[in-house]
């Protein structure tokens, strides 16, 4: 399949196309090229290695995975809903779960404690019956950071399942393999590469989070202040730890990504 | 309604101004003012200034003051990396003075409003929070301005006053998210300026904090060094100074 791929044909390309893209290029460049230059270098392993700064990665590690790990038992079914079965209202019931991609997450975050806040329509009841109580926690930041990252994951796997043959499935069904037999050895490691990509996304959206984890959970360190929220805050009072903390994110970001690619390319 | 010896006055102080008097108060009236300014200020002011701005540009037709709100660290960032603004309300005088000490300001601040801090509860106290002690009680959800940001400070000393030691639930980036928390009924306390509690209206009540136990802060305005209208900028600064403290007043404002 690489092999079919085009390579190497760009040099045909118009030169104001080039230029253009090098225009857009450039955009995305520079402003990483900006925070490297003023990153204060001498003092960067002393910043990183403060309580704060490990106490706010630390937590950021344990809720974005977390909310990874939620996104994929309800997301993987979700996306197969989606791309599998034809009814009533699909269209809309989709929309409405890839809304917080396009959400400011304020927004999202009012949304949330219209829901699972004390006074929201299943947050009383958490907190009476079940005790549970999720604003201000780090299971609310969880909670927060999945319902912005979620999105990515499902139309991710979505479009996997969409685009895999399905004489695979019919195949395994005819041999006598049960549903649940079907899905696991044939569909799930067919849609594999879309799976990875989509958690690899899910988790970078859910590590980048900020509004609706700062509305619906605060900001406490160790319990709510994710890195993002930490940068946040630095930025007012030691504007270079805030860099040094924006670029572990950025590192972390750009490996993933970097990795995701080749991944997702070379996998299919 | 402006006598004509006024006007003259006007003429001069401008003259002044132009001189490169940087000490010169802002002209009281502004006979040939136009063009527009941008106000940076806390977001404690964010109601009053609305309607000073309103109020001078109705006195000075064809100006036009923009405000950015935020707390009032965020917006000393924003200078420092470079916002263009003309001038700088803080809710503090130590986010001023960054500025000052960064030779962003042009003259010295002035100090136009007070504040003090009150706690907020929902509408009808249902947690009957009578004071700082209070705020220590166990299953109260009380939420504070983070230490960074001048309300979080303030709260903090009073707290230190009242020999209290709280346990926020979170420490928010300003006050306004303070008091959102507690109107969606999130939080059941919060410390907060005397004026927020004014501007949240009817959901939530204060609780007043002894004067002793109180922080009084000061609330200081001043031109940017980078101003592209200067003279508007201390037209508005001298418009606060004169006619502000009147407005400022209903909503919570005491004078400097």
């Amino acid at each position: 399949m690489a092999s079919s791929r085009p390579r190497l044909r760009g040099l045909s390309a118009p030169p104001l196309f080039i230029l253009l893209a090098g225009v857009g290029a450039a955009f995305f460049v520079l402003p990483l090229a900006g925070l490297l230059v003023r990153t204060p270098w001498g003092s960067a392993w002393q910043l990183l290695t403060s309580t704060e700064a490990i106490t706010a990665l630390r937590l950021s590690l344990l809720a974005s995975l977390s909310a990874t790990a939620i996104a994929i038992v309800f997301g993987v079914p979700l996306a197969w809903i989606f791309a599998r079965l034809a009814f009533p209202g699909r269209n809309i019931l989709r929309a409405l779960t890839v809304l917080p991609m396009v959400l400011p997450p304020v927004v999202g975050g009012v949304a949330l404690l219209a829901a699972f806040g004390r006074r929201g329509l299943l947050g009383g009841w958490l907190e009476q019956a079940v005790g549970i109580h999720l604003p201000f926690t780090t299971a609310g930041a969880i909670l927060a950071e999945t319902f912005v990252a979620m999105p990515f994951l499902v139309i991710t796997v979505e479009a996997g399942l969409r685009g895999m043959d399905l004489r695979f499935e019919d195949a395994a069904r005819t041999l006598g393999a049960r549903r649940w037999t079907v899905l696991w050895r044939v569909t799930l490691p067919l849609v594999r590469p879309s799976l990875v990509a989509g958690a690899v996304l899910c988790w970078a959206r859910a590590l980048g989070e900020f509004g609706a984890t700062i509305t619906f959970a605060g900001n406490f360190p160790g319990r709510t202040q994710t890195m993002p929220l930490a940068v946040y805050l630095a930025l007012e009072t030691n504007p270079e730890a805030a860099i040094v903390l924006s670029l572990v994110l950025l590192a972390v970001s750009l490996v993933v990504l970097i990795g995701l690619h080749d991944r997702w390319l070379g996998a299919s | 309604m402006q006598p004509k010896p006024l006007g003259a006055f006007t003429a001069t102080a401008l003259l002044l101004a132009a001189c490169g008097n940087a000490s010169q108060p802002a002209s009281p009236t502004g006979v040939g003012l136009s063009g527009s300014i941008t106000v940076f200020a806390a977001s404690s002011l964010t109601a009053a200034f609305t309607t000073i701005g309103t109020d001078f540009q109705k006195a000075h037709p064809g100006t036009m003051i923009h405000f950015a709100f935020a707390g009032s660290s965020t917006l000393v960032a924003q200078v420092q990396q470079g916002a263009i603004g003309d001038v700088f309300a803080s809710a503090d005088e130590s986010n001023i003075q960054k500025l000052v000490n960064a030779g962003l300001t042009a003259g010295s601040p002035s100090i136009f409003a007070r504040n003090k801090l009150q706690i907020v509860v929902q509408a009808g106290n249902p947690k009957h929070v009578t004071g700082l002690a209070d705020l220590s009680r166990s299953g109260l959800v009380v939420v504070l301005c983070a230490p960074a940001v001048p309300c979080g400070r303030y709260a903090g000393q009073a707290l230190q006053k009242a020999n209290v030691i709280v346990t926020p639930a979170s420490e928010e980036a300003d006050v306004k998210s303070v008091v959102t928390k507690v109107v969606l009924g999130e939080a059941d306390a919060g410390i907060v300026y005397v004026t927020d509690v004014k501007a949240a209206g009817a959901q939530v009540q204060g609780v007043d904090i002894p004067d002793p136990l109180n922080v009084i802060a000061d609330y200081p305005i001043v031109v940017l060094k980078d101003s592209q209208n200067v003279a508007l900028a201390k037209a508005f600064i001298g418009y606060i100074h004169a006619n502000g403290p009147r407005t400022l007043a209903r909503y919570g404002f005491l004078p400097p």
